[in-house]
């Protein structure tokens, strides 16, 4: 039997809630509960009973500009659905979580801290049997008033990433070992991940997001597993500046939080320009280990 | 520029009609409908080169002809949380399957985007747009060096 939250040693257990706690607290008013996927019919097929709908795209970004919504977006999103500075709202997803890591980093961007994660996210409770429903619940609106975004904390952006090279501080690149490699996908119509440039920011270790979680049921691994990735292998420390991405900062906000959170580590930033942004820009450094090994090829 | 196969077409023309919840509803009822691959075109395992390359659905492709040299395309989706794949393979089963092969090729990879609308991840998309390369190709191969008759689902 898998070990309970309190019992896999993270440093903020209390950001993570279980299946079973879910189910007990359906119709806490203090609660709401929020689904966030990367398939966008999913929510609508079926979803935990009282569930809202986060969407990556419409509630969180902005639609005009790559960037977030603003204070007035974020206002109008937690006023929908009938969230208050008091409710706490548990997150959670396809994808072993990674877009309800994402809505929770978004929500930290505006100060909202009652946030958590269901820890195996929709496929745990799936498959649990537990109920699901196609009813979208309707709440009353709220009159949350927002603060400001603040960035600062959570989020890096290019000019801070090239500050970081030659300062030689980590950098986490969470996508897969292809995507870090630079090796093409297999996708005549599109280049790489929608960059012009495969390949990896200098320096960067590769940590693919998914070895944080069990791929059986999508929970996180127990701290100890996630400091022999982290800490043993990789030579990370709890006080290390470390900036984390991947394609556009959705994979690398589950990396952040399991480093943040899980392990405690005290400075991680997402960058969520992430590859699209990176393998774009003229004259960055760019580390292709699939190029280098062409060129030695052909030489 | 070929025009796109008249039963895909018509899908496109009713699910543009639809507000954005009410194709959403469509589409998951069609996805529900999704008719997986018979037994006696694949079985499990299924093999690598069917599978759709960077599809995190685990979807696979399978054409096999018909008489009149066209194709009748068969799909599988391994992951049960997949549901847009199912539904894009319905409609693709169904919009495409018997269509002339030249048009079946010519379809647009970003035919996706009239089914899900834009608001689709760059891995979802890839993961679509996948699925639509792969009965692409088979269409192509078929026009090129047509197949009449096959044990294990054709192209």
């Amino acid at each position: 039997m898998s070990k309970s939250i309190v019992e896999r040693g993270y440093s903020n257990a209390d950001v993570l809630v279980s299946t079973d706690w879910v189910q007990e607290h359906l119709k806490d008013p203090a609660v709401r509960i929020a689904e966030s996927n990367e398939d966008p019919l999913l929510y609508s097929s079926n979803h935990i009973p009282g569930a809202v709908e986060i969407d990556w795209t419409r509630d969180l970004n902005d639609p005009i500009r790559r960037d977030y919504l603003d204070k007035r977006g974020f206002e109008n999103l937690m006023r929908r659905i009938g969230v208050s500075h008091d409710t706490t709202i548990v997150l959670y997803g396809d994808k072993n979580n990674w877009w309800a890591t994402y809505a929770f980093w978004v929500l930290q961007l505006f100060g909202h801290v009652r946030a958590k994660v269901m820890d195996g996210g929709r496929l745990k409770w799936s498959k649990e049997n537990r109920p699901l429903t196609r009813e979208v619940p309707k709440y009353q609106p709220s009159q949350y008033h927002a603060c400001e975004r603040d960035d600062t904390a959570f989020r890096v952006f290019r000019d801070q990433v090239l500050e970081h090279l030659p300062r030689k501080l980590p950098l986490v690149d969470v996508r897969s070992p292809e995507e870090y490699r630079g090796e093409r996908l297999h996708m005549p119509e599109y280049p790489n991940e929608g960059a012009l440039r495969g390949g990896h920011i200098p320096g960067a270790l590769s940590i693919p997001w998914g070895r944080a979680v069990n791929q059986e049921d999508g929970t996180f691994k127990d701290a100890a597993e996630l400091r022999k990735i982290y800490s043993e292998e990789n030579k990370l420390e709890p006080t290390d500046d470390i900036i984390a991405y991947c394609r556009i900062g959705e994979r690398s906000s589950h990396t952040w939080f399991v480093l943040t959170y899980l392990l405690g580590f005290h400075k991680v930033r997402n960058y969520d320009g992430s590859w699209t942004e990176w393998g774009n820009l003229v004259q960055v450094p760019i580390e292709n280990p699939s190029a280098e090994r062409r060129d030695v090829a052909a030489a | 520029m070929l025009q796109l196969p008249e039963r895909l077409e018509r899908w496109l023309a009713t699910l543009e009609t639809l507000e954005r919840s009410d194709r959403m509803q469509m589409l998951i009822d069609v996805a529900g409908r999704f008719p997986h691959v018979p037994p006696r075109i694949a079985q499990r395992p299924y093999p690598k080169e069917r599978r759709v390359p960077g599809c995190e659905s685990e979807a696979y492709v399978w054409a096999e002809p018909k008489a009149d040299g066209t194709l009748t395309y068969y799909f599988a989706v391994e992951n049960p949380q997949g549901i847009s794949a199912m539904a894009l393979a319905a409609l693709l089963g169904d919009g495409l399957s018997g269509a002339p092969l030249e048009e079946v090729a010519a379809v647009p990879a970003d035919v996706i985007y009239r089914i899900f609308g834009r608001e689709l991840s760059m891995g979802k998309s890839l993961g679509l747009m996948g699925m639509v390369n792969m009965v692409r190709a088979a269409a192509r191969q078929q026009r090129q060096a047509p197949i009449r008759q096959t044990k294990e689902g054709g192209v």
